[in-house]
């Protein structure tokens, strides 16, 4: 059996009197797709912020590639390649694609004793990075509050890729995404995972997660209810786990079956 | 500078496969639209409109030219470093109190205390690189706005200007530094002149006037020239084509962002508090070895007059976009109107409605450009 990536057992955490996370387990292999899906306050940001070093877990452990690892900062996890696409996304929408996709790691020339930005360098993998996800940039000079918020998804997810990411999370990437937007962040998503890459991929939408899915994790109120391979489980079947079944089967009823 | 000459290094003509949703936009369009074009056509006007009004006041002539190029060079040094500042997401409003505070430095040092000048001018440096940098550290530890920190070290260093002055010397103004001056080795780079065997030669040829004692009008290039287009330069440079340049807008247009991916923030922010104090201090030391004295009063409104001229060169004002060179063909706008109005014979008092006027215009079609350039909304 392949190590995962990643794996957290038994994580807990508890901000003060609230517990947040009450005994969360999950793995990411190479080149799988992993879905946690959960309703609002489920617990799914506060579980991928302990995998990305955000928060240090009350409890639980922690292992990356089957070391027992800590995260104390962000950067950590960052340096471990465990790259978070948050849904504010980190990109500045003054500023041009390329001097987005490298701030922080902008490549250089000399130029006698001066260093330049090697901007030939910059533009053409900026150009080719989005190309290669699916997205034809009109020049890479252009600013990202030009772009629409699925371009801007898949400029942060090529970035975090390109920078060498082995575990790519995104949180909620498509709920404030149109039909056709949605579809370009889901084919994203196909094409990181083919290159090796584990991606924990957040959502509440069910038909989202069966999609490009190949393991569905439900959080239900900071406990897992299971994680089930693709085929096992059905649409119908991970929309009752996540809103705790009882309720939305009632609600069906009442509303004809169309929830 | 051309715009040819200055075509944007990011836009590089390769590109792969078009989308065929996204429209084609024409070379010239994409020349044209730029943070600095609402300064470009502003300095334009301005040029045209005293070419019109002023041309027989001898307001184009060698001396005349002399006159506001020395005026919009003073507001460009201590534009470039407010730029950057602003850019970088801050203020600094006290530039103007810097500029009394470092000239009173350098005049009681060399005068009252006997230094060499060039440690004085060296220890105003120090001085004034060292309150950059506590207004920024501040800036960076209290969290609170820019605005209201700088604000206070307005009143704090004049204050204390006016006090070292009086206590040292029972007076506010304190000359005798052209003497002291003489024969020093810094002090003629900020108060020399170059070129001047150029100009002896074009006045020979008869291409400028001559005075009565056969020397031309115009007798070199001054060294704040020089300073105003060294930091023009630098500064434009060091924001488009650096690494620290990308951290720069980084900074200003999303912190929070920017320290995500590893951009030293506050590092950042406090350089640009220390560039702001440097620019104000060359612009002191130049002005104090000119006039061979120092005044506790000197560089009041000067934080605006750098602002207004950082804006009126496109730069948005909560920061993370602008340009250097827009910012110095603001001060060059403002320069010229405000010795051409002089020149114009135009009451003075109407200066602050021009100025006021084209202020407003700037913000408005500067706001039109950066929409179209950022998609902001
Ligand atoms: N910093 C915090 N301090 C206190 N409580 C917190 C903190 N962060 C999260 N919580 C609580 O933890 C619970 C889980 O929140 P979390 O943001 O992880 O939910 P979520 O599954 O991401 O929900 P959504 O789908 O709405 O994004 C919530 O009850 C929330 O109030
Ligand atoms: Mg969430």
């Amino acid at each position: 059996m392949t190590t995962p990536l990643i794996e957290l057992r038994d994580i807990e955490k508890h901000f003060g009197s609230v517990i947040a996370l009450a005994g969360v387990s999950l793995s990411v292999l190479p080149g799988e797709c992993h879905c946690l899906l959960g309703d609002n306050g489920a617990g799914k940001s506060t579980f991928i912020k302990t995998m990305s070093g955000v928060h240090m877990p009350t409890h639980g452990e922690i292992l990356v590639e089957g070391r027992k690892t800590v995260f104390d900062s962000p950067r950590d996890a960052m340096e471990a390649g465990i790259a978070t696409v948050y849904q504010d996304l980190a990109m500045i929408p003054l500023m041009s694609v390329t001097r987005n996709f490298w701030m922080g790691r902008e490549p250089q020339k000399r130029v006698g004793p001066f260093k330049f930005i090697d901007f030939d360098k910059a533009n053409s993998v900026t150009m080719e990075e989005m190309a290669k996800m699916g997205i034809h940039l009109r020049e890479p000079a252009q600013a990202v509050g030009t772009l629409s918020g699925g371009e801007r998804q898949t400029v942060a997810i090529s970035r975090a890729v390109y920078f060498g990411a082995k575990v790519l999370i995104l949180d909620e990437p498509t709920s404030a995404l149109g039909v056709r937007q949605t579809s370009n962040v889901l084919a994203t998503i196909a094409k990181v995972r083919e290159k090796g890459i584990g991606v924990v991929f957040i959502t509440h939408n069910v038909r989202h997660a069966m999609a490009v899915g190949d393991r569905f994790t439900v959080l239900n109120r900071g406990k897992t209810l299971g994680t089930a391979l693709r085929g096992e489980i059905t649409a119908e079947e991970l929309q009752d786990m996540m809103a705790g079944g009882r309720e939305l089967a009632d609600l069906a009823e009442v509303l004809g079956g169309t929830v | 500078m051309s715009v040819e000459a200055d075509r944007n290094p990011e836009s590089s003509p390769q590109q792969a496969a078009r989308d065929e949703r996204v429209r084609e936009i024409s070379p010239v369009r994409k020349a044209l639209i730029r943070p600095e074009l609402g300064a470009i056509c502003g300095t334009i006007l301005v040029f045209v409109f005293f070419l019109a009004v002023a041309r027989d006041s001898g307001m184009f002539s060698a001396d005349g030219a002399l006159n506001w190029t020395v005026v919009s060079a003073q507001f460009a040094v201590l534009a470039v470093g407010a730029c950057l500042l602003m850019i970088a997401g801050e203020f600094d409003l006290s530039v103007g109190s810097m500029i009394g505070f470092s000239g009173i430095v350098i005049a009681i040092t060399s005068v009252t205390w006997g230094w060499p000048v060039w440690a004085g001018i060296l220890t105003a440096f120090a001085l004034a690189l060292a309150l950059g940098w506590l207004n920024g550290y501040l800036v960076i530890r209290t969290g609170l706005p820019s605005f209201i920190v700088t604000l206070a070290f307005l009143y704090i260093l004049r204050g204390l200007t006016i006090f070292a002055s009086i206590a040292t010397t029972r007076k506010t103004i304190i000359g005798g530094v052209r003497e002291a001056a003489e024969g020093d080795w810094l002090a003629p780079l900020f108060g020399g002149k170059i070129l001047n065997g150029l100009f002896v030669t074009l006045a020979d040829w008869g291409w400028i006037g001559k005075l009565r004692n056969g020397n031309p009008v115009v007798d070199g290039i001054p060294m704040l020239v020089v300073w105003a287009l060294v930091l023009i330069v630098a500064g434009h440079l060091l924001l488009t084509r650096t690494r620290f340049g990308n951290w720069i807008f980084a900074s200003g247009g999303d912190a929070q962002a920017a320290r995500y991916v590893g951009v030293p923030v506050n590092r950042v922010k406090i350089a640009m508090f220390m560039l702001t104090a440097f620019c104000a201090t060359v612009f002191a030391t130049c002005q104090v070895i000119e006039f061979g004295s120092a005044a506790a009063d000197r560089g009041l409104l000067k934080e605006f007059e750098a602002i207004i001229s950082v804006v009126i060169g496109g730069a948005l004002l909560t920061g993370g976009y602008g340009s250097v060179i827009g910012a110095a063909l603001g001060a060059l706008i403002f320069g010229v109107v405000q010795q051409g109005l002089f020149f114009a014979g135009v009451e003075s008092s109407l200066f602050r409605v021009f100025l006021g006027v084209i202020l407003l215009m700037a913000v408005i079609l500067n706001t039109y450009i950066r929409r179209m350039i950022t998609g902001e909304r």
